[in-house]
């Protein structure tokens, strides 16, 4: 019996788990391989969602569906959380003391917020990495009359990297919209010397920053928040005033990853090679999606197309053989919308070798965006896109 | 003319080899979060734009570019953390 068992029911988990299990078919049903994905939660969460409901166009409940209801019959689910990963046993321990051998492991584990780690932040600024938070900020947003709006991003690496930007533009639209555009500034700060950590994103980002009096403050690494005075203090030792403040909080990876001596500290991000996926050294662990340590976007685009190199390669190794096709190698694809605000957006597509070339925003790809998201529950995670 | 930066020996060193932008200098950021006044940090980088970004920042942040030197497959970028 070959045990895959998969650590996560985010994109990149239930995806492998999908696809490996239609791999192995055949001997799952003869039992001579199992596919087992553990998740804390058991709900399966469309977390890109999360940004529309800050910006009102979406609601917490319909981002979530039951894991169970997304998985292949044949998939085992467990609902449970990770405690320790036994790499000599070959064992994954859960909090209720319940272990669960494997001989493949997937570490499809995501990546985590900490905004507690940055003083006053939970009592200052607004994010959208939760649906709660999300709901926050859109209460703030409907009662904001004006004032000095300050996006920015506390470090990186962070999920969903066109997330902020995407926020200052879509706040800047609103504000318009609503009148209150005069009586208000809107400022996007950047850890990095320019917009976006990819140049031609930020070649085609910083003249809509521009066309719309969003004001750009490059190299700020938020240091601290003084609540008192109401700004924001970079380490570079700039300051900026503010009235509503949106941060993307500071992000890591898995504790059960640093504590079980898998993944380094102190950011916890799995160093994975980046054409197999599997977890350096380790031949029989393999990572996906935010978990790993690759040069990639932290974002469910690119689990979407890890996973089918995941499931390949784990059905060569159970069915002992070299893997083949398209999917024998992770190539860095991702492929991801991009709004821009005024019911505009466009396309990131990418992969190592070939940076993004977006092109000019219109409404096209913002419908693209939108149909996406309304229809992801049906084709992503089944595999069927 | 230009003088050759002179080397010094770091009190600290960042190998952010194989470290993609803005990977090098997100980690000289997390060494100057952790140092003080007056320490010497080097950056080991593959990555052609931390030429660039590197100096950049460090005017800006502030602090002192002691020199970049190129070593063999990559580069050793030198800054004084000045406050």
């Amino acid at each position: 019996m070959q045990r895959i068992v998969i650590l996560g029911g985010g994109v990149g988990g239930t995806l492998t788990a999908n696809l490996v299990s239609r791999k192995l078919k055949r001997r799952i049903d003869d039992g001579l391989a199992s596919v087992t994905v553990v998740d804390a939660e058991g709900q399966h969460v469309y977390q890109p969602g999360f940004m529309y409901i800050a910006m009102g166009n979406e609601k917490a409940e319909s981002l979530r569906k039951p894991e169970r209801s997304l998985l292949d019959k044949r998939v085992d689910l467990v609902v449970g959380e990770v405690v320790a990963i036994d790499e000599d046993a070959r064992m994954v321990h859960l909090a209720d003391g319940y272990t669960l051998p494997y001989d493949e492991l997937v570490l499809a584990t995501g990546s985590r917020i900490l905004p507690e780690t940055i003083e006053h932040f939970e009592q200052e600024a607004h994010h959208f990495y939760s649906a709660e938070a999300a709901e926050r900020l859109r209460a703030a947003l409907d009662a904001f009359d004006g004032g000095k709006v300050v996006v920015g991003i506390a470090s990186m690496p962070y999920k969903c990297p066109p997330a902020p930007l995407e926020v200052a533009f879509l706040i800047e639209a609103e504000l318009r919209e609503r009148g209150l555009r005069e009586k208000s500034e809107v400022h996007y700060c950047s850890p990095i010397g320019r917009a976006f950590t990819i140049e031609s994103v930020s070649d085609m980002a910083t003249p809509e920053l521009e066309k719309k009096d969003i004001e750009l403050h490059t190299f700020f690494n938020v240091e601290a928040i003084d609540p008192e005075r109401k700004v924001v203090e970079s380490l570079e030792g700039e300051e900026l005033p503010y009235d509503l403040l949106v941060l993307v909080p500071p992000h890591k990876g898995a504790q059960v990853l640093m504590d079980s001596g898998l993944a380094p500290e102190p950011g916890g991000w799995l160093p994975t090679d980046p054409a197999t996926l599997n977890v350096k050294d380790r031949p029989n662990v393999w990572a996906v999606g935010d978990a790993t340590d690759l040069p990639l976007s932290k974002a469910g685009s690119t689990a979407h197309f890890e996973a089918p190199v995941l499931a390949e390669r784990i059905a060569a190794v159970v069915e002992g053989r070299e893997p083949e096709g398209s999917d024998s190698i992770y190539t860095g694809r991702v492929m991801c919308f991009f709004e821009i605000g005024d019911g505009k957006g466009t396309l990131l597509r990418f992969d190592y070798e070939h940076p993004p070339q977006p092109p000019t925003p219109n409404r096209l790809w913002h419908l693209g965006k939108v149909a996406f998201n309304k229809t992801y529950f049906h084709t992503v995670p089944r595999g069927r896109v | 003319m230009t003088t050759a930066p002179v080397e010094v020996t770091p009190d600290r060193v960042v190998d952010a080899r194989g470290s993609f932008c803005p990977g090098p200098l997100m980690e000289l950021i997390r060494a100057i979060r952790e140092g003080h006044a007056g320490i010497v940090i080097a950056v080991y980088s593959t990555d052609k734009g931390s030429k660039t970004d590197i100096p950049k920042w460090v005017e800006k942040a502030g602090h002192r570019l002691v020199g970049i030197f190129a070593r063999d497959g990559y580069d050793e970028i030198v800054i004084e953390q000045l406050r």
